[in-house]
This record gives structure tokens, C-alpha cells and sequence, in this order.
């Protein structure tokens, strides 16, 4: 068996991944899939501790994380398609109608 | 056995991240995450869950990665990112920030005894993880959060 300690870090290296994606990137679509990213690597941590102690609960609780996420991807880029519609362009840098 | 598939598909998993994270085309890094995906799954399968496996593959293959693509190609948006970047320290910061962040994971690792001490599972038991053992958990310990505010109210 693989050790533990292992996917858990592999989980960490992946949303190093997405955090280091969302902070670069300048394009939304990058940003989503960034967040993408680090979702998945969240789940596959809650996966290794459901198998590291045996319990079902942790799967159920990966299986609601998938569900959301599609459904947060759907929305998001809804919104995606009516801001680019307005702006011809997804650069997070040009978003600046709510600063103050 | 499972060290050496567990090490290709990490391997697999952090270059299709890596590929996402560098590419300019958005098509090529929604196919790079596609890969990561199907790594991870992979993974999901090593750890005795079937059941997201198959999930896995069928929502974020299926649905949300074909929604990226067609998202990408629908606006055009391919290479949106051409051009100076207007944040100049925006690259240097996100670096140190995100060292920082690995940085406090690997201290946890080193400092904490439990995260790496005998934590090896040997113990396989038969059926764990799947459709059947979710079906259950779901539909009796978790039936609240499936069910809609407005019918929860008449839960037996």
C-alpha cells in the first residue's frame, strides 16, 4: 500500500498549483480552471483520509464537492459569456466596475 | 505494485498541472486539466472509491470540461493574456506566497508525528466504497442534504 502522507502531499502540491493559478493568470477562464484544480485537490485528500480511516462519509462529502463544482462552473461561466459579451474581453484586470 | 502506479499517475497528475498552469492557449490548459482530472481519478480508484471514480470521470470529463471547451471556443477567448502585464509585482508576490504555502504544509509534515507516523492502511475490507455502500450512506445517514428545503419538512 501506498503510504498516506504521500497523496496527501501530492494534494498539497496540486493546490499549490491552483493557488499560484489563480494568483498568475489573467484570463478568468484560466482563473475557473485554477479553481478547478484546487477543488479536486481537496477532494482527493478527503478520499485518502475516507481510506486511511474506513469511513464512507468522507466519499459522500466528495461526491456533494463534485456536484457543486459543476454546477458553480455552470454559473460562472454564464456570467462569463454575459461579461465578455459587454467588455470583449475575460482579463480579470479590466473587471473594475465595483472598486470604489 | 500499487507505489509504482501511485508514482507514474502523481507524475501524470502534477505535469498536467504544471501544463495548465504554463500554457498560453486555453484550449491546450483545459486539455492539460482534462489530464490531471483523469489522473486523480485514476488515484480515486487506488484508494478503494470506484464509485467517484466513475463519478469523477463522467462530471468533470463529461460535463465540466466540455463546458470549458466550449465556453473557450464559443468567445474566442483563447489568448487573452497577450500583452504587459499592468500588476508588475503581481508575479513575485504569488511565488513567495505560494513557497510560503508549501512551505507551512511540508513544516506540518516534519513537525507533526501523526501526518506521516504508521500511517499505512493494510486493512482492505471487501465492498468498501462502492455504489452500493454510497447508496446506502446516502439515502439514510446523508438523505437530508439531498432532499430540497421545502420537502425536508416532511421527512418520515
Amino acid at each position: 500500500m501506498v503510504p498516506t502522507f504521500l497523496y496527501i502531499g501530492l494534494s498539497a502540491l496540486l493546490f499549490t498549483i491552483g493557488v499560484l493559478g489563480v494568483l498568475l493568470r489573467r484570463s478568468a477562464l484560466m482563473v475557473f480552471m485554477s479553481i478547478e484544480l484546487m477543488l479536486n485537490s481537496a477532494n482527493l485528500a478527503l478520499v485518502t483520509f475516507a481510506n486511511e480511516w474506513q469511513s464512507i462519509d468522507a466519499q459522500i462529502m466528495v461526491f456533494f464537492v463534485i456536484t457543486i463544482a459543476a454546477a458553480e462552473v455552470a454559473v460562472g461561466l454564464a456570467l462569463l459569456v454575459m461579461i465578455f459579451r459587454r467588455r470583449q474581453s475575460t482579463n480579470i484586470d479590466a473587471m473594475t466596475t465595483l472598486k470604489g | 505494485m500499487d507505489l509504482v502506479i501511485f508514482s507514474i499517475t502523481a507524475i501524470i497528475a502534477i505535469i498536467g498541472a504544471v501544463a495548465m498552469l504554463v500554457s498560453r492557449n486555453a484550449v491546450h490548459s483545459a486539455l492539460f486539466l482534462l489530464l490531471n482530472l483523469g489522473a486523480i481519478s485514476v488515484l480515486f480508484l487506488l484508494l478503494q472509491a470506484p464509485f467517484l471514480f466513475a463519478v469523477q470521470l463522467i462530471v468533470y470529463a463529461g460535463a465540466i470540461i466540455v463546458l470549458f471547451l466550449f465556453v473557450v471556443m464559443l468567445l474566442g477567448a483563447e489568448r487573452d493574456e497577450d500583452g504587459a502585464d499592468p500588476v508588475r509585482w503581481q508575479v513575485p508576490t504569488a511565488v513567495v506566497m505560494a513557497a510560503l504555502l508549501i512551505g507551512q504544509v511540508i513544516y506540518v509534515f516534519v513537525t507533526e508525528p501523526t501526518a506521516t507516523a504508521d500511517s499505512v492502511n493494510t486493512n482492505i475490507s471487501e465492498g468498501f466504497g462502492s455504489p452500493t455502500q454510497i447508496a446506502q450512506a446516502l439515502f439514510t445517514t446523508h438523505l437530508y442534504h439531498l432532499k430540497s428545503p421545502h420537502s425536508c419538512c416532511s421527512l418520515p
